[in-house]
């Protein structure tokens, strides 16, 4: 028995191709929408990961430095190094700022670090480490910088020494490393007038300005422009001791929060991301509705331009079950080109993508499964209508 | 004779009660095989419906239908003689339309083929066999072709192949020179005459054409769905 289906598409490939086609760049972007959500998943553990941190110390009753601000002292990591079981604690600060490069300005994550310590950015595909503790910077590539240029942070110009990847914050914006001291002061670095008003008030204000006590007035002035916030300590566990019963130890002595690892994750994924994942939950569903009726309408069209050649098909003996068959193969003919184009196209369009999209195998396979199944169900109302066909018609009057 | 097509008493009403009509009222025709008849009436006369009826796509109301030799239906005896149709039509009936209705996505001879692989024969014995007929038929030349290639003529004479594929006692063939031109539709009924003689094949052919009319060695007359026999001039077909 030769294929029906196959020969059908054979006879009329250009509308299939061009069906095809069209249903291939829904799926592609269906595939992309999956990709998205994905990048985002990606690039929270990324993130986490780079930190090189087991634990996250952060202000008492926030959730974090990604997900809500938090400020504690920067006195803090001392007492943490003393407890049992942390082997390395170090500050780090996050500033989210908009950075110019040329004509363009971008949203980057300005994140503070010491040298050294975890916060660090792990791997670099150009350049070096910081080794001068002041105004050099690690920019990731995505930003745009080469090594040698220079980046504005507030006041100050940073020399590019080294350039990471991949490393974005939770809402994917490209980071910037720069020294802790530094990333500081740009954190709390008040403008000019505002340092003047501030010291207009300060002299204004008698208890501060005492002339019977010289030097009052500078000392405080000083205490006011010296910043000692961190965001956060990032806590590095010895070996032999879990991360939780850290975690829950320092929770129980200090007056801050500790998240695992585990946690920062749940904190980042789940809630972070929970509503974009809704949205583009939202945008799948819709997406696979209309793919499905844009099959079904296509299938059951083609099916009513050959209810003639159906009926002659049946008055000469061929079975239901062949025609049905021919239909579905026909539906899953064009699911399978469909899914090939969209494939190929998600591929071809995601490194376009300001962010990153992350296409999984896996997700490519469900995609598959999805596609065939909708395409099966949607072939239903054509083979419904051809079944109905009388091969008496084939006959005519 | 227990060969060819014999059909007795055979009645068909459509619908129920006030709107009912009587198609077919007691028909009686007998075609030996090869045999080539004709079935002429004017319109509403009932001929499609008996095609259709011997054809198994409508069930007749009363009657009984021999094909070869075997009884197909007998409304004294429930009826429909085998529950499979689908089969009986594949494997025992040819069909020849007013218009070829080839399928428009299989090439030539698997337009023909079609019927035997339905039958469950191999690809290359349905080909094979497609193309025999398709010698017979002096289409052989245009095997490989696409339906849509081919003149009406050609179409019609596919259309007949395709009818024989099976080899059915039986063809039916409803106008089957309508859209011809004279010289083309008597070419056709010498056809359908060579065949009948060649396989022992016995065809009915439904017609209002007045040019192949005059061929038929025998006509029925069917009229408010009764038939008359009536002997025809014969005519040879230069
Ligand atoms: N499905 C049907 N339901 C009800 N009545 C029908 C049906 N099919 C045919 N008839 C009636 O049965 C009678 C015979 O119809 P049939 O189609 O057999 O005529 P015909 O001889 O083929 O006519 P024509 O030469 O115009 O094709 C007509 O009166 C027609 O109206
Ligand atoms: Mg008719």
């Amino acid at each position: 028995m030769i294929s029906l289906a196959g020969r059908d598409i054979l006879h009329s490939w250009g509308k299939f191709v061009l069906t095809g086609v069209g249903l291939g760049l829904l799926i592609g972007a269906t595939l992309t929408m999956a990709g998205v959500y994905r990048g985002m998943v990606d690039d929270a553990r990324v993130l986490l990961t780079n930190s090189g941190a087991d634990i996250w110390v952060v202000q008492k009753d926030t959730q974090g430095p990604y997900a809500e601000s938090s400020s504690i002292r920067d006195d803090v990591y001392r007492g943490l190094l003393g407890m049992p079981g942390v082997a390395q604690a170090a500050n780090v600060t996050y500033l989210t700022m908009q950075v110019r490069h040329g004509a363009r300005e971008s949203r980057t994550m300005v994140v503070g670090f010491e040298q050294g310590q975890p916060g660090e950015p792990g791997y670099l595909v150009a350049g070096r480490r910081l080794l001068r503790g002041h105004f050099e910077a690690i920019a990731d590539v995505k930003t745009g910088f080469k090594l040698g240029e220079r980046i504005r942070i507030r006041r100050h110009d940073y020399e590019v020494v080294g350039l990471t990847r991949r490393m974005v914050s939770s809402g994917g914006d490209p980071m910037v490393f720069i020294p802790l001291k530094d990333a500081q002061e740009a954190q709390f670095l008040k403008d000019n007038d505002a340092i003047i008003a501030d010291r207009a008030r300060t002299e204004a204000n008698p208890a501060l300005n005492r002339p019977g006590v010289p030097g009052l007035l500078d000392a405080v002035t000083a205490s006011q422009t010296i910043n000692h916030s961190v965001n956060a300590v990032l806590v590095k566990v010895g070996a032999g001791d879990t991360a939780a019963n850290v975690a829950q130890e320092i929770r129980r002595w200090k007056h801050v929060q500790a998240y695992t690892r585990e946690q920062m994750e749940e904190i980042l994924i789940e809630k972070l991301v929970a509503t974009s994942a809704k949205q583009i939950g939202m945008f799948l569903a819709i997406l696979t509705v209309v793919s499905a009726a844009i099959v079904a309408f296509i299938i059951y069209t083609m099916t009513l331009g050959k209810i003639r050649e159906i009926a002659v098909l049946k008055l000469i003996g061929t079975r239901n079950r062949t025609i049905a068959g021919m239909i579905l193969q026909q539906a899953l003919g064009l699911g399978l080109i469909g899914f090939i184009v969209g494939k190929i196209s998600a591929t071809l369009w995601a490194p376009a993508f300001p962010k990153y999209v992350l296409l999984e195998t896996a997700d490519a396979m469900r995609a598959l499964a999805i596609v065939m199944v909708v395409c099966a169900l949607a072939s239903t109302l054509a083979i419904r209508a051809a079944l109905k066909v009388d091969p008496a018609t084939a006959i005519g009057g | 004779m227990d060969d060819g097509i014999h059909i007795e008493g055979l009645s068909k009403r459509y619908g129920a009660g006030d709107t009912a009509v009587d198609a077919l009222k007691d028909v009686n025709m007998r075609i030996a095989p090869g045999e080539v008849v004709g079935l002429v009436g004017p319109s509403g006369s009932g001929k499609t419906t008996l095609l259709k009826c011997l054809g198994a796509v409508i069930e007749p109301t009363r009657g009984r239908m021999t094909l070869g030799s075997e009884v197909i239906y007998d409304s004294e005896q429930g009826g429909w003689k085998t529950p499979d149709l689908r089969a009986l039509r594949r494997d025992r009936i040819g069909f020849v339309f007013q218009a070829p209705y080839l399928i428009p996505f299989l090439d030539v001879t698997d337009n023909v083929a079609l019927l035997p692989m339905l039958a469950g024969r191999t690809n290359s014995a349905s080909r094979a066999r497609a193309l025999e007929l398709l010698q017979a038929l002096d289409v052989a030349h245009r095997a490989g072709a696409q339906p849509s290639e081919l003149s009406g003529g050609e179409q019609q004479r596919v259309s007949i192949a395709r009818a024989l594929a099976n080899q059915p006692p039986v063809i039916l063939a409803d106008e089957p020179t309508a859209p011809l031109d004279s010289e083309r539709a008597l070419a056709v009924v010498r056809i359908l005459n060579q065949m009948a003689s060649q396989y022992q094949t016995a065809i009915i052919v439904v017609t209002h054409d007045e040019k192949i009319i005059p061929t038929f060695k025998r006509i029925y007359h069917i009229r408010d769905g009764r038939t008359v026999e009536e002997a025809g001039e014969g005519r040879e077909i230069s």
